[in-house]
């Protein structure tokens, strides 16, 4: 037992890298694969193994947010989106030489920002005493909600003139953000209403318009057809008079 | 169960010892899963046997035939595993398993009883309504995948249908979480000792009417009738699973009825007492109390080294096993209730779906909630208090909490100015205040 335990000492270790290659190697897979639904799949499993990561680290809140957000929510919709519109010709994105290479670019500059970034804060590096690593596993999003309330826990000490210019909570971005959002949806829920009344009318009323402008345009085809349609009930009621017509 | 196996095998918090912790739960969690699968399939014969006046089956296993389900998984088995020439073949095959596993996941965090369950979450109820929302890409994909129109379109109903009734959902499951002022399931469980007035439900009249909205809800989120309208025989054949033949039709069944039990079970937690029976047997018992390992208060969950080996002790035992039984059976109730809904109630049309959803289910939830609220602000009466029975108000509790806090922090802020002991101390010293302000609320609780 002790030979396993040496090679691996904490789980947490074995269990990162598990979720960190299933993180990348689905990530590869939304960049080789052709289908664009495949892609989008590829993607939820990516982005569910970095919730993974995010519950490893014992940060729970944010891991099941991500889980709603990205995975659920967005990921629904561009689901969505990708089956509604993708057709024949789009359902297969074939990738040129150029692209790669924009992408390659593009991509690789990025990259090299972020392991930038990674690497030179000093406080991101990789902890000297393994212990260190080991997390706690009862840390609990409280303090979050409540700063978003305009509570915040880490700063109960301020002085009583920080906390009445407000600098002490997160209220204040917390309802910019929200009626931002709230803003967006109605605009969003009007520019749909306003496309939809255009085309779309009551169905009574458009049928009474049909009939309205059919008589206008043609009187003459409009008597045939109900002299058709009376025709039919008449010999419907009259069996032996339909007989003699065939005959 | 990590702790546990690393106390027998001498061990220091190394991965075996968790994988093996972790493999327990997941194989319990799977019993419940499969057998829970093949109860509620025999359930549902069973139940709209009789609601349309026959008896169901009646012979495989002797007397009324409880082992059916287990035949129909034979016949399941032994048929053949169809794939579509259209379809797309990777993501037909492993749609169904997508499913399943998210149903599954919802498991993980779903307290059975105080201290029995999977792995303990503290924003459990986020991660229960977040792992269910991810089965609808089972759905899709297998709609999307199975290349034909009647997939596509029971595909698309569902994803429009589960998408929409998620915020009514998320409305009614915020206000336990308001009342309760946490997410832990297990604390909000426990809120609820006691005798049954003392459950959510019976809080306020707000409560009330959010628990209903919340079942409704529910319903329509885990696609049962009068909500199927993904699989709808008339019109869709049979919807995304169409396509689908043997085991793999079988598994979006397994998911079907995990997830029914995952909703039911959320709501006997949230507002229906979750492990705590009408009347609190255990504590009445509580002259059994033998304590073992010299620890007096046997009530206590130990969040941190819990598990249910952490105290061994006679009257934790049965509490526990009472717990898992109450949640099991309210559980099985729910699961019931649906099934009673189900053969009683005619199919929505697709319209009316969203407009009981739009119109009602959202407007609803938003009084619900804003009532329930008012109830906490204004400190109205609560059932179990217009009883005279004492109640954790925890609108004051968390207040307590901070003005107590307040104090405490200067000083430990001062001591010191490293990052992370820092937030320690603070944990520790919000689980002191919590234990102080509890005897004080209770004190208030009984007075009104």
């Amino acid at each position: 037992m002790d030979l396993i335990a040496v090679a691996w000492p904490y789980w947490h270790q074995f269990f990162f890298i598990i979720f960190a290659a299933a993180a990348i190697g689905f990530g590869f897979g939304v960049l080789l694969s052709k289908n664009v639904v495949r892609m989008a799949f590829y993607l939820v499993l990516s982005l569910g193994s970095t919730a993974g990561l995010f519950f490893l680290a014992g940060a729970e809140f944010v891991g099941a947010m991500q889980l709603m957000i990205y995975v659920g929510g967005t990921l629904v919709l561009l689901i969505f989106g990708v089956m509604l519109t993708a057709q024949k010709d789009f359902i297969n994105m074939d990738t040129h030489t150029q692209d790669w290479i924009l992408a390659t670019i593009v991509g690789g500059s990025l990259l090299m920002i972020l392991l930038f970034g990674a690497f030179g804060a000093e406080d991101w590096n990789t902890p000297q005493n393994l212990e260190d690593a080991q997390i706690q596993a009862t840390k609990e999003a409280t303090p979050i909600g409540l700063a978003l309330t305009g509570i915040r826990v880490d700063s109960l000490g301020d002085s009583k003139d920080a906390v009445e210019e407000g600098k002490s909570g997160y209220l204040m971005p917390f309802i910019i953000v929200s009626i931002h959002l709230l803003v967006v949806l109605i605009g969003a829920a009007y520019m749909a209403r306003t496309k939809k009344l255009s085309h779309a009318t009551d169905d009574k009323s458009s049928r009474a318009k049909l009939m309205l402008f059919k008589m206008e345009q043609e009187p003459e085809r409009l008597e045939e057809e109900t002299y058709v349609v009376t025709h039919r009930g008449k010999s419907a009621l009259n069996p032996l008079e339909q007989s003699d017509e065939n005959e | 169960m990590a702790e546990f196996v690393d106390y027998i095998l001498n061990l220091d918090d190394s991965w075996f010892s968790y994988l093996v912790g972790a493999l327990v739960a997941a194989v319990l969690i799977l019993h419940v899963v499969a057998v829970g699968a093949l109860l509620f399939i025999w359930m549902e014969r069973k139940i709209s046997g009789r609601i349309q006046d026959r008896l169901g089956p009646t012979r495989v296993g002797g007397k009324f035939g409880w082992l059916q389900t287990l035949a129909d998984g034979i016949k399941l088995i032994a048929k053949e595993d169809l794939t579509p020439d259209l379809a797309d073949k990777f993501l037909f095959k492993i749609a169904p398993y997508v499913g399943l596993a998210a149903s599954y996941a919802a498991f993980i965090a779903l307290p059975f009883a105080d201290g029995v369950v999977g792995q303990h979450v503290n924003t459990a109820v986020f991660f229960v309504l977040a792992v269910l929302g991810l089965e609808v890409f089972s759905v899709i994909l297998a709609g999307y995948a199975s290349g034909s129109k009647w997939s596509l379109f029971g595909a698309m109903r569902e994803a429009a249908q589960v998408v929409s009734y998620e915020v009514p959902l998320g409305m009614c499951v915020v206000v336990p979480v308001l009342i309760c002022g946490t997410m832990n399931l297990t604390t909000i469980a426990n809120m609820q000792a006691g005798y049954f007035t003392n459950w959510l439900v019976f809080n306020d009249p707000f409560t009330f009417l959010t628990a209903i909205i919340y079942f409704t809800c529910a319903t329509a989120g885990v696609n049962r009738a009068p909500f199927d309208l993904a699989e709808a025989e008339s019109e869709l054949v049979a919807g995304f699973h169409t396509e689908y033949s043997g085991l793999r039709w079988s598994l979006f069944f397994m998911a079907e009825y995990s997830s029914m039990f995952v909703v039911s079970a959320l709501a006997s937690i949230l507002f229906f007492g979750g492990p705590h029976g009408p009347i609190p047997i255990a504590d009445i018992l509580s002259f059994l109390s033998i304590d073992q390992l010299g620890n007096p208060d046997v009530q206590a969950f130990d969040e941190t080294a819990g598990g249910f080996f952490s105290s061994v002790n006679l009257q934790v035992i049965i509490a526990r096993l009472l717990g898992v039984g109450n949640l099991l059976f309210k559980g099985i109730i729910g699961v019931t209730v649906m099934m009673w809904i189900r053969w009683t109630f005619p199919r929505l049309r697709i319209d009316q779906v969203m407009t009981m959803c739009l119109k009602y289910c959202v407007p609803l939830a938003a009084v619900g909630f804003l009532g329930a609220t008012a109830w906490q602000a204004l400190d109205l009466p609560t059932a179990n208090s217009l009883l005279g029975s004492p109640r954790y108000h925890h609108h004051e509790l968390w207040t307590h909490g901070l003005e107590h806090q307040q104090g405490s922090e200067n000083a430990s802020s001062e001591a010191s100015d490293d990052e992370t002991p820092h937030a320690e101390d603070k944990t520790v010293k919000a689980d002191e205040v919590f234990a102080n302000t509890v005897p004080v609320s209770v004190v208030k609780g009984g007075e009104r």
